[in-house]
């Protein structure tokens, strides 16, 4: 396999943002990681993950969808889309390489969301495998390996080197771009590293958890379940869960007059707000149990039923670290599961 | 402590004292508290948890809670006392229909100080003598216990129960505490130093909204900001300083209500220091209408609700922005 | 970048009805004249006035009528308060058609078909009635049961009397809920109608109306001896893109924008009671 040492990463990353604007992981102050637009200088952070999931490169958190000039009783329609830049996403670890392949399966299905997709058309993501992975995580749950990620080209470190693999023709066109940095290595001791990962990952408390009593089979089962009652008893019905989660892609449209005509925005949006569903003339979901139980029967169960059971999770842990009254997905699972 | 609350919890549900019981649930690892409503003996023994983990604020769970049929008992920590006290005060919650054991505070452990240390893996952690073992899949780490203490914790203000019905332990005092120390250190800042340290931590904001969720002072039946014809409503920014005006207002809003429990801050995904916000405008309070803390009684007149003829003149605002 | 269907095309309201109280109808076509594009009965379409709001609307007319497309418009929050006071000549945007229609090229034809409708309920049925007139040789039988609080509640009463009534094979049974002046028809309401005006169990029915008035409904038909199977409805829920992509109109897996707005009883059955 091509690598590069460790220590050459700088003259990697000033390569790739050479040609294109690069994002890496990087430590914020505080300890959190997050990605950032590569300047020179920059180190990659050794987090397992980014506090943000990556999906804001795809499905950012805000944008612009249209404008509108209103002048008398007349509309006009303005077209804002613009062609994307080229870019790289450089590290991602394999959950939220994964995550991409599931908000693809929303975004890309007919009618296909051109927004989304001409950044996805435009996006490499590069993935980098784990070898720290921790105590929240339970990406195998969902069939991911955590050493070997998807992504359209994979990195995996042995400690000394950075070691990358094609994995589609866009990764491949990314390695050539770079192949000057590298050289052949021998892959002996990244093989020891990553069985060394995969032993580790069998002993992380959630390695158990499976996925085999959950699907689109348990619609009205798990729906009707008197589970719900107590696991939303104290959730505080706000969006941090949805908001981190790399596969959560629900969204609001909303239209700001700027004063010189209407800016009409797209922004995500959480099935765990009160007004997600309010209509003028009601809310099929009025209490904080039925918006609960909307998130996790849409991950679990309404997913899969509608995606040849895929779930809607991919094991990445971060709702399990961020929730404020700690209360997720595998508790959920735990919880309802009827074997 | 945990022994002595179930039994006590235990005690008062079998004397017909309490119907249900608010506490802290078990989770899957060492640190991932929910906070529980418990209705017997078994589930008590079962879950119910209280450890350096527990730090939730179960207050605002009363304002539902209290309203329901039978009476509950609330164990408060001296920080969370303030807040029911606050809610008393502004008739939220039904007192008649709690029963307070105060318990003792903190400090309690934030899981994501331990982890900002690169700890991973965790799978246990214990205090022994203020130093934290933590078992990990990688081995055994350790650190000081007070490098891991929440920030709320470590400008704590009182150990003293404002109200309660009977107590656990003994009673604390209230604490000359250094809770204004970063309020001033940002008051000394120029202008624009100021302006960076916010833009830099409020532009981290994802608009979860679980600051305003958790606050016990953000209990509004429909929240201007949920409210479509506001005019504020703002699920997508319309530009960048939008998040900041959403924490400026939400302070501004909680201003003379808020006890200072640290929750906001607790909670915030993106570790934005938000109770200094809350604080700044605790100690302006406290400078220009005399000392005031919100929380410590459910009677007297809070200052910004009332007028006393030598209440500061509102020039004050221009006298002070002078640099 | 090819079009996309959150990008509205310009519709210009050439007409405006006033049908009850607080129910209009309004008549679109593209700014170039003719209709903004083609659908099928019970599919819906997203208007809006920028910086107002966008919703949801089934379209009311049929695909038979070339010229324009109508929207019957209950006045209920912003969006239609809006709407209710524009005047004519007025742009909206309108983006469309969503969701699936009423099975009108397969499941129902050659049927004997039964209409009942309680309030703005019939503006999505009124786009099936009178794509049925205008290809009366593919249907049998045409009944309308349709109910409104009072005579001026009634929903395009002039197209009722003047026209449905007037053709041969269709039967229309009007009633309101109370008695009122001028009004010799029947007083009642629609669940309670059905069931006095006993129809053939023969029919497919269509019902569209509040949910309560569905629900009694269908239990009275039941009681009457059809089956779910024979029985479509149309559905209402929030909603912001009307491809199954925001995530809000579900009911268990099913997206009302897109696997709906038309159930059929027992495909409903099988979901979740959220709605």
């Amino acid at each position: 396999m091509l690598k590069i040492s460790l220590d050459k990463l700088d003259k990697l990353f000033e390569a790739i943002s050479a040609s294109q604007t690069l994002y890496i992981p990087v430590d914020r102050e505080d300890g959190a990681a997050e990605y950032k637009k590569y300047e020179n200088g920059m180190k990659l952070s050794s987090a397992l993950n980014t506090l943000r999931s990556a999906k804001d490169f795809f499905f950012p958190q805000t944008e612009n969808l249209v404008d509108f000039k209103m002048e008398g009783q007349n509309i006009e329609v303005i077209d804002v889309r613009e062609e994307s830049e080229d870019f790289v996403i450089f590290g991602v670890r394999a959950c939220d390489a994964r995550s991409f392949t599931i908000l693809d399966k929303v975004f890309l299905a007919e009618p296909v969301d051109s927004y989304y997709k001409n950044r996805r058309d435009h996006g490499t993501v590069v993935t980098m495998a784990c070898t720290r992975p921790t105590e929240t995580c339970f990406c195998g749950t969902f069939g991911i390996d955590a050493a070997a990620p998807e992504g359209d080209a994979a990195c995996y470190s042995d400690g000394e080197s950075l070691f990358i693999e094609a994995h589609n023709e866009k990764g491949q066109k990314f390695i050539d771009s770079i192949s000057s940095l590298l050289e052949d290595g021998d892959t002996a001791k990244l093989e020891a590293v990553r069985a060394k990962t995969r032993e580790i990952l069998k002993k992380l408390p959630l390695a158990n958890l499976t996925t085999d009593n959950f699907g689109g089979d348990k619609l009205n089962e798990y729906f009707n379940s008197d589970k719900w009652g107590e696991l939303s008893e104290s959730c505080l019905g706000c969006g941090t869960c949805t908001f981190v989660c790399p596969t959560c892609q629900c969204y609001d449209i909303k239209d700001f007059n700027t004063g010189h005509g209407i800016k009409r925005f797209r922004c995500w949006d959480s099935c765990m707000y009160s007004d997600f569903t309010k209509m003028a003339h009601g809310n099929p979901r009025l209490t904080q149990l039925e918006r609960f139980r909307q998130r996790f029967m849409h991950k679990l169960v309404y997913f899969p039923a509608n995606n040849n059971g895929e779930f809607g999770c991919v094991g990445c842990g971060r709702c399990l670290a961020k929730c404020p009254i700690s209360m997720n997905i595998v508790k959920v699972m735990k919880a309802l599961e009827v074997k | 402590m945990q022994e002595a609350m179930i039994n006590k919890a235990k005690q008062l549900l079998a004397d017909g004292t309490v119907d249900r019981v608010i506490g802290w649930k078990r989770g899957e690892f060492a640190y991932d508290i929910t906070p529980a409503v418990f209705e017997t003996a078994e589930e008590l023994e079962k879950e119910f948890v209280f450890d350096d983990f527990t730090a939730a604020n179960v207050s605002k769970y009363l304002v539902k809670e209290s309203k329901k049929e039978g009476k509950i008992l609330a164990f408060l920590k001296p920080c969370d006392t303030y807040s029911f006290n606050q809610l008393t005060k502004e008739h939220r919650v039904v007192r008649e229909n709690v029963y307070i054991v105060g318990i003792p505070g903190g400090p309690k452990l934030d899981a994501e100080k331990i982890k900002a240390k690169g700890i991973t893996g965790i799978l246990g952690v214990k205090n022994e003598n203020y130093t934290l073992k933590i078992d990990t899949v990688y081995g055994e780490e350790t650190m000081p216990f007070y490098e891991a203490i929440l920030d709320k914790c470590a400008t704590c203000k009182s150990k003293k129960h404002v109200v309660y019905d009977e107590l656990i332990g003994d009673e604390g005092e209230v604490l000359d505490s250094n809770r204004f120390d970063m309020v001033e250190k940002l008051e000394n800042m120029t202008a624009q130093e100021r302006y960076d340290f916010w833009r830099g931590e409020l532009s981290k904001c994802i608009r979860c909204n679980a600051c305003r969720n958790v606050c016990p002072a953000c209990t509004c039946e429909k929240c201007v900001f949920d409210n479509p014809n506001s005019g504020v409503e703002n699920k997508a920014p319309a530009d960048s300083f939008e998040e900041n005006m959403f924490h400026i207002i939400r302070a501004f809003h909680v201003a003379g209500r808020c006890t200072d429990c640290g929750e906001c801050s607790r909670v915030c995904p993106q570790h934005i220091p938000l109770h200094l916000l809350n604080r700044k405008f605790i100690k302006d309070i406290n400078s220009l209408y005399g000392e005031y803390q919100a929380g410590e009684d459910t009677t007297s007149r809070a200052p910004l609700n009332d007028y006393k003829q030598d209440d500061c003149e509102t020039t004050v605002v221009h006298e002070r922005g002078v640099e | 970048m090819n079009n996309d269907t959150l990008i509205p095309y310009i519709g210009v309201v050439t007409d405006i009805r006033q049908d009850t109280p607080d129910v209009k109808t309004f008549r679109v076509v593209s700014p170039e004249g003719g209709k903004v594009f083609e659908h099928m009965p019970g599919q819906c379409a997203m208007l809006s006035i920028p910086g107002v709001g966008e919703a949801m609307f089934s379209i009311t007319s049929s695909p038979t009528n070339k010229e324009f497309m109508e929207f019957s418009i209950k006045k209920c929050g912003c969006l239609t308060t809006w709407l209710h006071a524009m005047d004519v000549g007025q742009q909206i945007t309108i983006r469309g058609p969503y969701g699936n229609a009423f099975p009108v090229e397969s499941d129902l034809k050659g049927k004997d078909l039964l209409f009942i409708a309680g309030g703005i309920g019939l503006a999505p049925l009124r786009s099936v009635i009178n794509y049925v007139r205008d290809n009366r040789a593919n249907y049998g039988d045409v009944q309308i049961i349709y109910g409104s609080r009072s005579k001026d509640d009634l929903v395009d009463y002039k197209e009722i009397i003047d026209e449905w009534m007037n053709d041969t094979g269709i039967e229309v049974n009007l009633t309101i809920d109370n008695p009122q002046e001028g009004w010799d028809g029947h007083v009642g309401f629609v669940p309670n109608y059905v069931k006095e005006l006993d129809p053939s169990i023969n029919k497919t029915v269509l019902i569209c109306g509040p949910p309560i008035m569905i629900k009694f409904t269908l239990a009275g038909l039941k009681e009457l001896g059809f089956k779910e199977t024979q029985v479509y409805t149309t559905m209402e829920l929030r909603m912001k893109c009307g491809v199954g992509k925001c995530g809000r109109c579900n009911i268990g897996n099913k997206y009302v924008c897109k696997d709906g707005p038309v159930f059929r009883f027992d495909q409903l059955g099988e979901l979740p009671d959220e709605y």
